[in-house]
Formats: C-alpha cells, structure tokens, sequence
C-alpha cells in the first residue's frame, strides 16, 4: 500500500487541476544548515476544501508552510499559487502564524491586530474609515473577540490570541488560508470557535490549510489530509490517505500501536 | 531672562538639543521594540572613524564630507554586523561588540597617526559635543527670528538637524504600517508583501542619519541616550504604540530642554562658577526620566496574562 | 625595533606594559567566554561605561579629603562601586519592568556614562590640575606608567583569572543551560552576578591600559574568535584565553615599537586580525569551509531530487537540476536520463522505498531518525539488513536500469 503510494507520487505533476489548484508545490526542498527539513515534497491542495498538514514533531509540517509562503527561502523547488507565481498572489492568501511566534508584549489593541488584515486595501497611508472598523469589528465578532477589541493583546489568554490572529486573517478576504497550529495549547472553546469559523469559510467556497498535530481530530475536522515526514508520506482525502498504514509510515515507531488502533477504530 | 541674552546664547543650542533628541527618539521607539535597541550604541560608536577617514581623504574639516564618512561608517557597521552574525552563525550582541570595538578603535589609531592637532577633531569632541558653543551671535532678540541678515548667521548645526528631523517624520509617517506591522508579526508581514529585510535595512540607516546628525552638534552620549532611554520610559507609560511614539517626544524634549537649563544654570544655582557638559546632563535626566518611569510608570510591567498551554 | 619590542628589550616601561597587557588579555578572554556562551556579551559594555562617574567621584573624593586625586587604587575601588551599581540597574530593569536586556544596557551605559562626562566637567572647573590623567581612562594612557600601578593589573589580571577557575564549572552549566542547571539546584541568579562581577573586575583592571570604551573589545572578540575552532566549551575558554593574551602581548609590544601606536586600539585591532583570520579560514564554522560545503550539500540536493524525478518519469523543472545532472553525465540536454543515469535513478529509487521500509518499522526506528533524504542507506544499514529489506519488498522489478 505505502509503496504504491510512493511510486503514486509521479501523479499528481500530470493532473490536470496543476494549473489552478490554490497551492501547488513541486519539488520543495528547506535545509536548516546541513539537514534538509522538507526533501523534495511535492503538494497538490484541493480547491475549496480543508487541508490537514500532519506528521510528527520535526517532520517539517510548518517549514513546509512557510516556505510555500516565501517567508523561508527554500533550497530548490517550485510554488505556485492559483496557477501563478506567489508573488503575484499575494492578495488571495491569508496566513496565521504560530502563536509563540510573536512577542505579544508589542504595544498595542486588539482592534489594531484586526485592522492589521486590510492593510493591502489601506496601502501605505490611507485612512482607516468606518467601513474599515466595521470590517475589522466582524471579524473580531465572527471569533467572538468582539468585545475585547479595546484590550492590549498581552492582556489576553492563549486561546484568545490565537482567535484575534484569525480575525486579522478574515479581514484579508482572501481565497486560501494558511494556519500553522492554530489549535496547539488553546482552550476547548476556542478550538470549537475556530474550527467553526473555518467550516463557514469552506462553505463560502474558501480553501483552508492547517498546520495539525492533533491526529485524534483530524477525520472531524477536515476533508484531505497532506501526510509529511520530510518527504511526503501520503496526500488525499482522509478516507484515503489517512490510513493505519499511511500513519504507520509518517510516524514509524514513534507512534504506539494502541494509537494507531484506536485511530483505526475511529476510522471505521 | 529676556531676548537679549536668551536668543542669541541658549535659544539655538536649545532647539538643536530638542531636535536632536526628538530624531534620536523616534526611530529608537522601533529599534527598542524590534530588540535592536544596541544598533544605536554601535553607530554611535562607529561614527568617530567616519569622520576621521573623511578628513583624511578631503584634508579638510568641512561638514558635508564629514557628515558622508560618518554616515557611510555606519552603514559599514551594520552590513558588517549582519554579515558576522549570518556567515559566522554569531548571537548579534557578539557581532555588534566584534565590529564597533574595532571600529572605534581603528578611528582612535587613524587619528593618532595624522596629525589633526591644528584642527578641532579630538576624541572628547566625538564623546561629548559642544552643544552649549552652538549660539546665536547674529542675534540680538526675539525680533532677530523675522530679519534676514541675522537669520544668515545661525550656526548651520541647526538647519541640518530640522532638515534631519523632517526627513526621519517623513519617513515613520510614510511607513508607518509597514515598520508597526513588520515590528510585531515578521513572518505575516511577508506574507502581505512588505519586504521586511529592506525596510528593517531602511530604518537602521534612518537611525544612522539622525545619528550622525545629532552627534556632529551634541556628542554620540546623548544620541546612544536619546535612541533608547525616552523611548523606554514611554513604553512604561502607554500600551499603544502611537501614544508611546508621542510620550517618546515629549520625554526627549523634556531632557534636552532640563538637561541645557541645569547644565547652564544649575552650577550656579549650588554656588559654582562654571556650567557643565549639556550634552553629558541631557543623558543623566533622560536617565531620571527613565527611572521615575520604571518606578510609577502605569504599563512598567508586562501584561503577565494567564497564558493557556 | 619590533623585535627588540616582542622579546621585552624595549625598556622597562614598554616591558610593564608588555606583561599587564598579556594577563588582562588572558583573563578579559577566560572571563568574556563565559559572558559570551550565557549570550550577554554586550552586559560588558554597560559595565565599562558605568565605571566613568566612579572614577570621578573617587577623584573627588580623593582631592577634598586632600589626597593624591590619581591614587591608581583609589580611582579602581570607585569605578567598581559604580560599575556595580550600573549592574543592579540593569538587572533591577530587566527583571521588575518589561524592558528587555538589550535596552537596559542601552540605558544604564548612556546614562551612566553621561553623568560620568557631567562629572568629568565638573572636575575641570573644580581647578585642582593635573585632572587629565582622568580622560586616560576613556582610551587607555600607558604612557608614564608606574611599577606600582603595573603590579596591581598584574595583581588584578592573575586574581581575576584564579576566581574564574575556582568558579568555572557553575558558570559554564548556568552558561550552557540556566534552566537545567537551576533544576539542578544551582543559585543561576547569584552564579550570574558572580559572573558579572568578574566581567567588572577585568573592566577595572584593564581600564588603565585600554580604556573603558575598548576594554569591551577584550572581553567578546577573543571568545568569539575561539568559537570558530571548537564545540567543546572548555577549550573554547583555553583558546579564548589564549589569543586574548597574545592579543595584549603583540598588541603591547607592537605600540611600544613605533610612536603614535596607542596600545589600547593597537591590541583591539590585533585580536580582530585574530577574529579575521578565523572567521574566514576556521575548519567548518570558517566562512570558506562553510561556504564549499553549503555548495556541495546544494549539490547533493539537486542531484538526488533529479534522479528522483529521472526514475519516475517527471519532468525537472528546475535549471539547476538539470545543468548538474547534464554536468555529471546522468542526464542529456533535454531532460532524458542517459544510460548511466538510468542506473543511478533506479538506485536512488529503490534506496528510497529501503527507506519508506526503514521508517515505518519500528524496529529500526533509532535508524529511521538519521533520514534526511540524502543519506545512502548503506551507511546506516549493514549488507544483510538492506538484503533482508530488500526480500520484504519483493525484488528489483520497477525500473529497469
């Protein structure tokens, strides 16, 4: 099974939604110093669904994501983004970072990280106007942050500010989201909030990518899942890429057999 | 005091103080933030070689060249500082220490070597400025400011300095959201497009300018001063960054300004005779500032918010 | 004239100065490794700058209880009063407000060094005279050095280096890893201010012959400039020490050989050379070695991610892929694989599906964390476990060489 899917890997190059797809990823390699990453990764996201990045700790999930979105250089390999150059794309993606990856002693308000999002639309020194604050305070409200849009960010609890980092990603309109670990250390609620704001967004015909760690949740929550450990592992919808086998290979020993069968159970 | 004695004595060194102090502050409200607070002690340690390599290539002390060579030093340093700590794979603190140390020291050497005695360009000068020299003598009152000929005579530190000062207000307004953005959430500033290395690049040369701006009329002190202590006391004060940007204003002008007065005045105020280095007092009172902000300041302490892990 | 300098026959002032100069930069480079490993080697600079008001108070001092105001010990035992209060600032601002590190250092050096410079003018008004000895400390003066003031730096510089010796181990485990050092029940905080308390005491010791803006310079560049050639953070102190000695030795020896050679910047610029030299020819830290192998390594890379996509039958899109590969002679001009790449592709392929095996088994999971997608199976496999895989997978029927 595994082998096929590795020798599968030559496909999806020749599959006709190439030109279009949200994201596609060729070849990608990132190398911390001498250790690549991400080795030669090949990704192809389905329009208008949710994307589960998953793999163990280390296996590259987030590099991958940052080096798709140019923040990483990589060694070698090519990003496309609806067909053309990520450059050129920029607009219709909305990114959210790690929680951790930020000082969130930056002085400043909620409101002002919402409003953060509209930025390409307010250019360098257009004025913030009332549709522009309402825009942000929905977004603030579609979390439900509305009502600490006056608070200073530190102030906050984790689960919080990883929900004001979605409402700057909502106030982006854009077409593919990108989440690294949007669900790591938050609270319950706010993994239902969160999770519930980005079912609507796939039902606006939105594509989403998450960063998820979380294998129990992952046959709840999304339509496809992108399964990596350096190279990539297996890549299609979760009743067919999200297999005991698929998991056994991604995570090898380092995932306990009682695991892999209560996932399996899961699984039906 | 009246016009007579104050325009032409105190009223420029006054406003160039200011002005110095408020361009220091301004860009050193990002740099505090962006934890590069340090890259203005580099600069203003580098800024000594630059001169003393544009004197010896013009031979001659004429600000425009010198101005040139301090500010090409600094951009020196902070491509060399970059490139240590990325090539050597070096913590920037280390960095920083390797390149303005021998940079400082090269510019001791290089001085030593020529012989720069018959002219003004020592050591002390660089350290420590000759604000309270910067006066007036066209002047003979407030009417001065409206005649012509008088204003022709005003020490040409002060021109420079506002036209600096513009030019770093010209800057932070123009990109503003960009450096606030950038500043907080690098990695999502790139992925809006903001080329984020040029524009830290860009705020580090500002810095730079005003640097060498300030220190050729008040010393590299109270330019290391003014780029971290007002804008560090104003952090203590607000939690927005377009209030801490004007506490920092209001905090630089408020040590230029006391930091002059008692300089002149205080001495004799305790019966002494002569008037000690403004430049030197204007960094003791930002430091006071920056004390009595960390002791009562209403934001001194991070927000400390339960963190859910 | 320089030889004469090097082999200490250049008098006895020059060979003074020689001698000072070779224990402080033993010990500024012993005692800054450890201030560069905790990664707070600017700390020192804060340090430095704040000995200038201690310097002058002491002179006053000096002068009003009507002694000689350049007593050597006297203007010392200030500086470090001083230095030590600009210390407990620092830590008092990053440890009770949010202000990070670099901006209390920041802080407290200005504005300490600011005061010092009000001081420094209020000296000259006071009218006492001979109140330039003072401005020496800025840069270091050697010149008219005595035999007294010699003996205490090399008093200071030995004491300092035995104190780091006696107290090396905390430091270098509070150095490597506070937290798991402070689990271990160790008191980081008091090993920290240990710490900086000799980082103070090389400061003072060495303000007399390099000056307080400079003497930073002796505490980071030797430890960086070690750092190039090893991992092991004992001998990165041995060789720290090492070239901060022969820093101040040929740097001492060098300024006395010529006139117009200040000893301070001279042996600042000498241990840069030192610094110049490591950073671009050290064994694999060295810029060079680094660069070779960052190219070979992206070589590596290509080549393998070709011959992935040669024995899949995919199309490289990438130039650089295809140029090394034409270059090695595995693939022609317009992308096709050659006899010999053909051979190469099936075998990468098939290292590739060991691998996939390798990972998914836990029985090898120790080996399956060396993958990093360039790795030759056979250097983590022996011959009859590749064997053994190899007859799971069934036999060498994908790709025809």
């Amino acid at each position: 099974m595994m082998l096929e899917l590795a020798a599968d890997q030559g496909v999806s190059i020749a599959d006709s939604n190439l030109d279009d797809s949200p994201l596609a990823i060729r070849g990608l390699t990132v190398s911390y110093g001498q250790k690549p990453a991400v080795f030669s990764v090949d990704m192809t996201v389905q329009p208008g669904g949710m994307t589960a990045i998953i793999g163990p700790n280390g296996a590259g999930k987030s590099t991958l994501l940052k080096a798709a979105l140019g923040i990483l250089s990589p060694l070698s390999g090519q990003v496309t983004v609806y067909g053309k150059p990520l450059e050129q794309q920029r607009a219709r993606i909305a990114y959210v970072p790690q929680r951790a990856s930020v000082d969130w002693d930056f002085p400043t308000r909620v409101i002002d990280v919402a409003l953060m999002g509209l930025s390409r639309q307010l250019g360098l020194l257009g004025r913030i106007r009332v549709r522009h604050m309402s825009r942000a305070m929905d977004c603030l409200n579609r979390v439900g942050m509305r009502d600490f849009a006056d608070r200073q960010i530190g102030q906050l609890s984790g689960g919080q500010q990883q929900r004001v980092f979605l409402a700057r990603a909502l106030a982006q309109e854009a077409d593919l989201y990108l989440l690294d670990e949007p669900f790591a250390g938050v609270d319950a609620a706010t993994e239902k909030a969160i999770i519930a704001v980005l079912k609507s967004l796939k039902e606006a015909g939105k594509t989403v990518v998450v960063v998820h760690h979380d294998l129990a949740t992952v046959t709840d929550y999304f339509d496809h899942v992108f399964l990596i450990n350096t190279r990539k592992v297996a890549e299609g919808t979760v009743a067919e890429a999200f297999t005991a086998e698929t998991l056994q290979s991604a995570y090898g020993g380092r995932l306990a057999t009682a695991q892999i069968d209560q996932i399996s159970r899961a699984l039906g | 005091m009246n016009g007579e004695e104050f325009v032409p004595l105190s009223l420029t060194p006054l406003l160039i103080g200011i002005f110095a102090a408020v361009a220091c502050a301004l860009p050193g409200n990002f740099l505090v933030l962006r934890k590069q607070a340090l890259i203005g002690d580099a600069i203003s340690h580098v800024v000594l070689p630059g001169i003393v390599v544009a004197f010896l290539l013009t031979g001659a002390i004429s600000t425009w060249p010198m101005m040139l060579g301090a500010a090409g030093a600094a951009i020196v340093a902070v491509v060399m500082i970059e490139a240590i700590r990325r090539l050597g794979q070096i913590e920037p603190g280390a960095a920083m220490g390797v390149v303005f140390t021998t940079m400082f020291a090269g510019g001791v050497l290089l001085l030593e070597q020529t012989d720069t005695s018959t002219v003004h360009l020592d050591v002390e000068h660089a350290l420590y400025g000759n604000l309270e020299s910067l006066i007036w003598l066209d002047a003979v009152g407030w009417s001065s400011l409206l005649e012509l000929t008088a204003l022709a005579g005003l020490p040409p530190e002060l021109p420079r300095i506002a036209l600096t000062l513009v030019g770093v207000i010209l800057f932070i307004w123009l990109f503003w959201r960009p450096l606030k953005i950038s500043t907080f959430d690098e990695g999502f500033a790139r992925t809006i497009g903001i080329r984020t290395g040029a524009l830290g690049m860009a705020l580090v040369i500002v810095a730079a300018i005003s640097a060498v701006a300030a220190f050729d009329a008040v010393g590299s002190i109270i330019v290391i001063a003014m780029f971290i202590c007002p804008p560090a006391a104003a952090r203590m004060m607000t939690n927005r960054l377009e209030t801490q940007i004007t506490w920092s204003v209001i905090f630089a002008s408020v040590s230029a300004i006391s930091g002059y007065v008692l300089a002149g005045y205080g001495p004799l105020w305790v019966g002494g005779a002569d008037a000690v280095s403004a430049a030197g007092m204007i960094a003791t009172m930002s430091g006071l500032i920056l004390a009595c902000a960390a002791l009562w300041g209403p934001c001194r302490t991070r927000a400390g918010a339960p963190q859910a892990t | 004239m320089l030889w004469d300098a090097l082999s200490l026959q250049l008098g006895y002032n020059a060979t003074l100065v020689a001698i000072g100069a070779t224990l402080l930069g033993v010990s500024a480079g012993v005692t800054g490794t450890f201030l560069f490993l905790r990664k707070r080697a600017l700390v020192s600079d804060a340090i430095s700058h704040a000995t200038l008001p201690g310097v002058c108070l002491a002179f006053m001092a000096l002068v009003a209880f009507g002694g000689d105001g350049r007593n050597l010990i006297g203007l010392l035992a200030g500086s470090a009063i001083s230095a030590w209060i600009g210390l407990l600032c620092m830590n008092w601002l990053t440890r009770r407000t949010r202000l990070a590190e670099d901006a209390a250092i920041g802080a407290v050096l200005s504005v300490f060094f600011g005061f010092g410079i009000v001081l420094l003018t209020v000296i000259q008004t006071m009218g006492v005279g001979r109140q330039a000895g003072l401005e020496g400390f800025l840069l270091g003066s050697t010149a008219g050095m005595l035999w007294a003031d010699a003996l205490i730096i090399a008093i200071g510089g030995a004491a300092t280096l035995v104190l780091v010796m006696i107290i090396r181990r905390p430091m270098t485990m509070v150095a490597f890893d506070p937290e798991y050092a402070a689990a271990r029940g160790l008191p980081v905080h008091r090993i920290d201010l240990a710490m900086m308390g000799l980082v103070m005491a090389v400061t003072v010791v060495g303000l007399k012959i390099v000056g307080l803006i400079l003497i930073v310079a002796l505490l980071i560049i030797p430890p960086v400039t070690a750092r190039f050639w090893t991992d092991r953070s004992d001998r990165v102190v041995l060789l720290a020490g090492l070239t901060g000695g022969l820093a101040g030795y040929l740097g001492a020896a060098l300024s006395a050989s010529a006139p117009n050679l200040p000893t301070g910047p001279i042996i600042v610029l000498v241990s840069f050379g030192f610094f110049a030299l490591s950073l671009l020819f050290a064994p694999v830290r060295g810029v060079l070695a680094a660069v070779l192998q960052h190219l070979k390594f992206q070589r590596r890379v290509h080549i393998r991610q070709g011959l992935l996509a040669l024995a899949q039958g995919q199309k490289i899109y990438e130039p650089l892929t295809l140029r090394l590969l034409k270059r090695a002679g595995l693939a022609r001009a317009d992308g096709v694989a050659t006899e010999a790449g053909k051979a190469r592709a099936a075998k990468a392929l098939r290292d590739e599906k060991r691998w996939e095996f390798v990972r998914a088994d836990q029985a090898h999971e120790a080996t399956a964390a060396l993958y990093d997608g360039l790795r030759d199976i056979e250097t983590v496999l022996t011959r009859d476990q590749i064997a053994e895989i190899d007859r799971l997978i069934g036999g060498p029927q994908e790709i025809r060489p």
